[in-house]
């Protein structure tokens, strides 16, 4: 017998906002965080357009012990599962004399280790790095630092999976709580927003270089994209089993039904259509539902053209012809890339608890794929209790997840 | 740099990094119990003093150095 497997607290620190009630009012009113940063142009990249993110100053909550070993996906993810634990109903006590486990999503850190390699390169003299720059570079960085600062005793554990990351980590830790080797895991997922971490990406040209209007550089599905946006911060669910949840009279948000996955086997940057389409086939299966009861899709479309075609064609193939709204947050937050999965799926849960979808702001026109799906530009109010969302990474990783309203 | 500015240097260099008053650091107070340090701070210390004053300080003999007034005396030895 199978654990049921429930979400009983969120957090979130995105360019939407910094609480849920704020993340709900950028949803609901189609605002963009998207920003044109000059700092960027002048490093030499292709597009300085970026999602605008404050790194907290964090000297009031957490010693200087604590700080220095954090980059800043840390501190986003500090903040949001700080709130998610909160919301929870979730103190000190419980995690002190619980085994609470911990899975991130997370797949780079990339400004501690240039900064590490410049004093090397510079002064010859490793010291100088200081204490904590082996800590923040490593992937690992946002799980060691959590589990230290909320002294998690369950499974400790980074999940790598590219822009799938954040997906996957609640994937995985919700087959954990069905297995009953875990009753409540901490699962998000962060990404890092600094230049250094996203430079070499800008070089691939994936990015917009609509830079003369940056809150419609983020396109998702529409005729005229012309490649993602990079954004980032971090997300926190905390996933319980039904029966601890009911046992803390915790409040029960929704239940994780369903969690696909699926590698492409194929190229490394070029996504298809059959792996995609098997990772939403098996979501589907694994959550035992009809497919009619979904009542939004939240597509991983990231306004690149080949990704956006593709999976267009993987949810045309799933759903068929504009039978269920289908939309990307991405037109407003850009690509949270390592965050992605889990922000997607709390904003999901705020329009599913709320009553509407937010609209894909900027799906000005469709081209031939995404004319096959039913994209509101606009937000719609819809009630619906079971929503899909897709997350897919370089590599072909891909994960998606089916979430029913409790 | 006299030995005076290096020790207001150094002092308000600690104090603002390891988050304590100025007038917590005294010659004759003990460097880790006052900078509350371990294993892993007393290498931020150490990197600090070192980019405030110029000089390496030894690994070796970083563990003999007990005091703020014996890492003053360190120091000016070496400017």
């Amino acid at each position: 017998m199978m654990n049921r497997v429930v979400i009983t607290g969120m957090g979130i620190y995105s360019c939407l906002g910094k609480t849920l009630d704020e993340v709900r009012d950028s949803l609901y009113y189609g605002k963009s965080g998207i920003i044109f940063d000059p700092e960027r142009k002048e490093m030499g990249f292709r597009s300085a357009l970026t999602a605008k993110i404050e790194v907290p100053d964090l000297r009031k909550e957490l010693s200087r012990s604590q700080r220095v070993y954090m980059p800043e996906q840390a501190k986003y993810a500090y903040c949001a599962t700080a709130d998610a634990l909160k919301a929870a109903g979730i103190d000190q006590d419980y995690l002190n004399t619980h085994e609470v486990g911990l899975l991130y999503g997370n797949d780079s850190s990339a400004d501690p280790v240039v900064r590490a390699v410049d004093t090397m390169r510079e002064k010859k003299d490793t010291t100088l790095c200081g204490s904590g720059a082996i800590f923040q570079s490593m992937n690992s960085t946002v799980t060691m630092n959590l589990g230290c600062i909320f002294k998690l005793k369950g499974i400790n554990l980074t999940v790598s999976g590219a822009c799938a990351s954040g997906s996957h980590a609640i994937g995985l830790g919700a087959l954990l709580i069905q297995n009953g080797l875990q009753e409540m895991i901490v699962c998000g997922g962060a990404q890092e927003v600094n230049p250094f971490s996203i430079g070499s990406f800008d070089g691939i040209s994936a990015f917009s270089i609509r830079e003369s209007e940056p809150q419609k550089a983020s396109r998702p599905f529409d005729r005229d994209r012309d490649g993602l946006v990079p954004g980032g911060g971090a997300a926190t669910v905390i996933l319980e089993s039904y029966e601890s949840a009911v046992r803390r009279g915790a409040p029960i948000l929704a239940e994780v039904l369903g969690y696909g996955f699926s590698s492409n086997g194929d190229h490394i940057s070029s996504p298809n259509v059959d792996g995609p389409a098997r990772s939403l086939k098996m979501a589907i299966r694994r959550a035992g539902i009809d497919i009619r009861e979904i009542g939004y899709v939240n597509a991983h479309a990231t306004s690149t053209h080949v990704g956006d075609a593709n999976e267009a064609k993987a949810i045309f193939n799933v759903f068929g012809e504009k039978s269920v709204e289908v939309t990307s947050t991405k037109s407003q937050t850009g690509h949270e890339m390592w965050m992605a999965g889990a922000s997607e799926v709390i904003y999901s849960m705020l329009m599913m608890k709320n009553g509407f979808i937010a609209g894909n702001i900027n799906f000005e026109n469709p081209d031939e794929d995404s004319a096959h799906l039913l994209i509101p530009s606009k937000t719609i109010e819809k009630k619906f209790d079971t929503f899909l969302s897709n997350s897919f990474g370089f590599g072909g990783t891909n994960s998606t997840l089916i979430i029913r309203n409790l | 740099m006299n030995k005076q500015e290096l020790i207001e240097k150094i002092n308000e260099a600690l104090a603002e990094e390891f988050e304590i008053e100025v007038s917590d650091i005294t010659p004759d107070a003990d460097i880790k119990q006052t900078l509350e340090l371990d294993s892993l701070s007393l290498v931020d210390m150490v990197a600090l003093v070192e980019s405030v004053s110029g000089v390496k300080i030894k690994g070796s003999e970083v563990s003999s150095i007990k005091t703020f007034g014996a890492l003053y005396d360190y120091l000016a030895e070496r400017l």
